[in-house]
Order: C-alpha cells, then structure tokens, then sequence
C-alpha cells in the first residue's frame, strides 16, 4: 500500500514537470495554432544553460535563475523574428516544419556544444525527505516542482484570462488576419508567446534534471508532452495540468509494473499508445474545445 | 512559359512533358544513367543507389505530405517496418526476394493504415502527432522480440537479391536494380496525379471542405493517400536493408523522418520534380559535410566524431532556411532558372 502512494507521489511529481512543459505547448497553441515539436530542444537548452551557469560558472541561483530566464528570453525572440514572422499568413505546415527543423538544430548544437556525457547538479536541497511516514517519502525537490507549478498556472491562468496581452493572444489564435485587422501587433504577441514558452520549458528542464540527471536523452521526454496533451485538451492550461499528473502516474505505474515483462522503455510506449487510445475515444481531450471537425 | 503556346486537347494538356526537349534530355539522362556503371567508380554507383532508394521513399512522403496536405512524422518507422519485414522474411524463413520486396511495402502499408485509422478521422493536424506515436511505439516492438529482429542488436548478414539463382552481389547488379524501382515508381507517381484519385488528392490538401462537397471522401481518400506513401516507404526501407547487408533499429528513429521530411521541404512539397531535387540535394548534403570534416580532421581532430550532429544540425538548418526564404524549393528555384533562360530579356 505504502508502495502505491510512493509511486502515486513520484508519478505526481513527474506529472507536474510533464504539466510544465504542456503548459508551454499550450501557450503557443493557444496564441498561434502552432504546434511546437521543438519543445523539448527547449527544455534541454534552458536546462544546460542553467546546470551550466551553476556548476562551472558557480553563480548563485537566483541570479543564475534570472539569467537563464533572460536567455530563455532571447531564444523565444530570436525564433519569432527570424523564423516565425517571415511566415506570417502562410500555412500552419510550413510554421510547423520551421519547429522540426529548429528541434533538429537545437539538439544536435546541444550535442555539438555541452557534449554526451551527464551533468553533474550541484546540491541545491538537502537529501533528506521533507516528509516521511512510514516508508513514503516525499523529497524535497518534489515539494519544489510542486510549488513552481502551482504557481505558473495560477498565473497564466489568470494571464489568459484577465490581462489585455492575454486576450490578444487568444484572439489571433482564433484569427490571425482578423486580429492583424485589428490593429494587433501579431509579431510581438508570438514573440511574448514564445518567450513565455521558453522559460516555462527552461523551469520545466531544470527540474527535471534535477530530478533525473541531465543529459541530452532529456530532450527525448520533450515528446511525452504530447499525450499529455491530447489527453487534456490542445488549447486547454488546465487541461495541460490535469494532463500532465495522469499521463505521469500513468508512466510511473506501467514503468514499474510492466517494466519486467517488456525490454525498453516501457512507461514511454505505454503514454503513446494512451495518446492512440485517446485519439479514437476523445479526441479532443477532456478539456479542449470541440472544435475539432471530424471527417 | 512561351506565348501563342496552346494545348488543343485533353490528351496533350494531360501530358507529362509540354514540349519535345525535355523528352530528348530524359532520353539521354536515362541512357547515362544505364550506362554510367561502365565508366563511373564505384563509389558514385553506392551513391546514385542510395539516391534512387531514397527517391521511392521520398516519393512517398510527398504524396502524403506535399499533394495531401498531411505531415507524416513516421516515414522513418514505415521505412523500418519495411526492412525489417523484408529482411527476417528473406534471412529466417528464405522467401525469394522478389516477393518478400511486396510484402515489406504491403507490412508497411498495413502499419500505416492501423495509425491512420484514428488521426485521420479528424482535421487538422492529428496525423503529425499519431505518426510520432508511431514512430516511438514501432520501434519499440521492433526491439521487444530479439529472437525475430535482433532487438538492439539488429539483423546481420541480410541476402542480396537472387532472381532464379542469378544473385545481385556487386553495387553494379544492385545498382540496375535500384535503377528500375526507383523509374518504375517514379512514373507511377507522376501518372497518379494524372488520375482521379491523385487529383482528389490535391483536392484535399488544398480546400477539403470544397473537396466535400464535390463528392470527395475525405476519410477514405487521406488513408488511401497515407496507404501509398507507406507502400513506398516499406519498399524503400527494403531496398535498403538488402543494399547495406545489416540494420539496427537506430537507424530508423525520428532523425530519418525529419530527413525525409526536409528532403521533399527543400527540393519541393507537392512536385515530383521537387522531389528528384531534393533527392539530389540531400545525398550530396552528408557527403559535402563528410568532405569538409576530412579537410578539417587536421585542424580540429574532433570533427569526424561531430560528424552525425553536424548533419542533423544541416538538414535542421536547410529546412528552415529554406522555408523562410524559398517555401517552394529547389524546384521553384529550376523553375525560375529555365523562364529567365526562355524569356529573356522579357520578363514574362
């Protein structure tokens, strides 16, 4: 029993970092229809750069924090200036392909640049569990996930929601030309969307380095976001959330369950076939909106 | 284009070539490439084999990708499932190639159809997500029996193709082989978009809902159009495997379907022109990028060791190079070449 709850908390918390980088997916969904495959080049990036920063650079974390953010910055505005605003009107493929092919650079500069090998975190909590009770621990860089995720949906949520920016990227999602009709500035809102998405997945990285080590298999996990989210909805933040914490128990449990009869990696196919289950059953996922036509 | 040029019938306006020149310069190339074994080394036969295995499986992606309008991220795995098909059915269990070849596009087919069946019922861009599911979920029933595909060792000493005892051992044999499929395949192409299906094709990718409404069936003409593409990724995963003698699953991750993928961005979406471009373009690109690392080796030792993520990060580069500047492709490019060429000094 003990060990069911520890599985469900390690699943939550890698729930919570897959919840991250959904809600990085779903910022850019949400302001530019574009699905972004290159998300988890992102990630990698954002994490290396900081890991970096700490480890060899010995810079204290808060202001290692803010420069990887301010990096984090540059990327999203260099993508949007030099990829995304020529394309501008042209077809959600070509827009798609430009993120493939900028995943496929951004890996192998990764590569080319911090190497193959893993880097060593430096200690950034104590190693002992902030809570313990009976044989379930809760360590405390789970507490730490949890804490950071909560507060970037609150705040995008309410972003989304309440703020003139936000709603301006509601609407050229839904419309590009009308909004650019409007008298939007639909660079700047890609660019807001793309800096938003970068430090989102940066965090999302960093975490789960420093939860799993980093090495550059970790862009790999940026694919997990997909069925996370189809699973809660392309365009939904809670969607993303919810998404993401069932999608990693989910993983969690077929992993430690499933792993023994099956070589490979067992949770990663068992999301992926969850994601083709989805597709057939409900294929909007439980909190997008159905505006999905089908055939 | 020329003035005072017209068509007076269906038959010439369905025609693949306009004028008589290009039929002449087909003629010769065809010749060339027949007779270029005589002369050429052996390498640029490796090389020109390489590219007509290449073309089938490109041909494929840009059937569904270019003329249908649908993102295929799986063409790596359908190009797996097609050598591993072709190869246990050859090495463990001895069917003749010749019809092993069939079966490895019909496996691959089946695959493909069984991950059209869900994504393709909805618009939008579900195929691209499905597919990379497929990708993950195929390679990893492909490792999970070792008995059967060597797991992650993959399959060794696959045979070369033997025709009633006559065995294709030598890069030449092989070579004539390719050569064949890949006109074969290439003129089917070209022919199905002659056709009432290849046009329902474009129909689709351009305005679906117009598509719809002049009788078009969206469902199945997306999972015919799917269905082909991975018929031909399967025959040109086998082509592979019997030309290179051992596979590993690695070979068939993702960086193969994003290869593909810039092979038909860069030479051009929606044209088979484009493709054959593209084709080109891209079996030069490792070798350029394989020259410059030797040139470099004596500057910088490492460089050979880079290698592999210096062509990941080329193709991720010319992809998007070319669709900020060039959507089009190369082909718009040749295109733009042979006006300036016949126009001038007019400029239309």
């Amino acid at each position: 029993m003990d060990f069911i709850v520890q599985l469900i908390i390690n699943g939550i918390s890698l729930g919570c970092i897959y919840a991250l980088l959904a809600l990085g997916f779903v910022i850019i969904f949400k302001a530019s229809g574009v699905i972004n495959f290159g998300l988890g080049e992102f990630m990698a990036l954002g994490a290396y750069i900081c890991v970096t920063l700490l480890s060899q650079y010995h810079v204290p974390l808060i202001p290692a924090a803010l420069l990887t953010m301010g990096f984090a910055i540059i990327m999203g505005l260099t993508v949007e200036r030099v990829m995304l605003r020529p394309l501008i009107g042209e077809s959600i493929i070509s827009v798609i392909m430009v993120t493939l092919g900028l995943a496929a650079m951004l890996k192998a500069l990764i590569i080319m640049v911090f190497g193959v090998k893993a880097l060593e975190y430096p200690p950034l909590v104590s190693d002992e569990p902030w809570f313990e009770w009976e044989s379930v621990f809760i360590d405390n860089i789970y507490v730490i996930v949890m804490i950071a995720t909560a507060v970037c949906i609150v705040s995008l949520t309410f972003f989304f929601k309440r703020t003139r920016y936000g709603n301006a990227m509601r609407a050229v999602a839904n419309d590009q030309i009308a909004a650019q009709s409007m008298g939007m500035n639909v660079g700047r809102l890609f660019a807001l969307a793309w800096s938003i998405m970068a430090i989102l997945t940066a965090l999302g990285g960093f975490l789960l380095g420093a939860q799993s080590g980093l090495q550059i298999g970790i862009a790999h996990i940026g694919l997990r976001v997909f069925p996370v989210v189809i699973l809660g909805g392309l365009d939904s933040i809670v969607g993303a959330i919810v998404g993401g914490i069932i999608i990693g128990i989910l993983e969690t449990f077929s992993s430690v369950y499933l792993g023994d009869y099956f070589a490979g990696n067992v949770g990663e196919v068992t999301t992926f076939i969850g994601l083709i289950v989805i597709l057939m059953v409900k294929p909007f996922g439980l909190f997008g909106t159905e505006e999905i036509e089908k055939v | 284009m020329k003035s005072g040029y017209v068509k007076e019938n269906y038959v010439s306006d369905a025609a693949i070539f306009e004028t008589p020149a290009p039929k002449y310069w087909t003629c010769a190339l065809v010749i060339f490439l027949l007779v270029y074994p005589l002369f050429g080394s052996e390498y640029m036969v490796y090389l020109l084999t390489v590219m007509c295995i290449t073309l089938i499986g490109a041909l494929g992606l840009n059937i569904v990708t270019g003329f249908t309008g649908l993102i295929s991220l799986g063409h790596g795995a359908f190009l797996g499932v097609g050598a591993y098909t072709s190869s246990i059915l050859t090495k463990s269990i001895g069917v003749p190639f010749w019809v092993a070849l069939p079966c490895a596009g019909l496996a691959a087919s089946f695959v493909g159809i069984l991950f059209g069946l869900p994504s393709l019922r909805l618009k939008g861009l579900y195929l691209a997500i499905a597919t990379l599911a497929a990708q993950v979920i195929i390679l990893f029933v492909i490792r999970q029996f070792p008995g059967l595909t060597g797991g992650d060792m993959g399959l060794i000493d696959i045979p070369r193709p033997s025709f009633f005892g006559y065995v294709l051992d030598t890069n030449t044999k092989y070579y004539y082989l390719c050569l064949i499929l890949a006109g074969g395949f290439l003129l089917f192409s070209r022919n199905l978009f002659r056709t009432r299906i290849g046009r329902s094709f474009i129909a689709v990718r351009d305005r679906d809902i117009s598509a719809e409404v002049m009788g078009v069936n969206l469902f199945s003409t997306k999972l015919t159009s799917f269905a082909i593409s991975s018929f031909f990724a399967g025959i040109a995963g086998s082509l592979y495997a019997h030309q290179v003698i051992s596979i590993v699953p690695e070979v068939f991750e993702l960086d193969l379907s994003i290869f593909y993928l810039s092979v038909i961005i860069i030479g051009g979406m929606g044209s088979i022109l484009g493709t054959i471009h593209g084709t080109i373009f891209m079996t030069m690109v490792p070798e350029i990028l394989r020259m410059t690392a030797d040139m470099m080796s004596g500057i910088s030792p490492n460089m050979s060791a880079l290698l592999p993520h210096l062509k990941l990060f080329t193709f991720g580069f010319l992809i998007v190079f070319f669709l900020v500047y060039e959507s089009e492709g190369l082909v718009k490019i040749w295109k733009d070449i042979k006006n300036y060429w016949v126009l001038w000094p007019f400029k239309y």
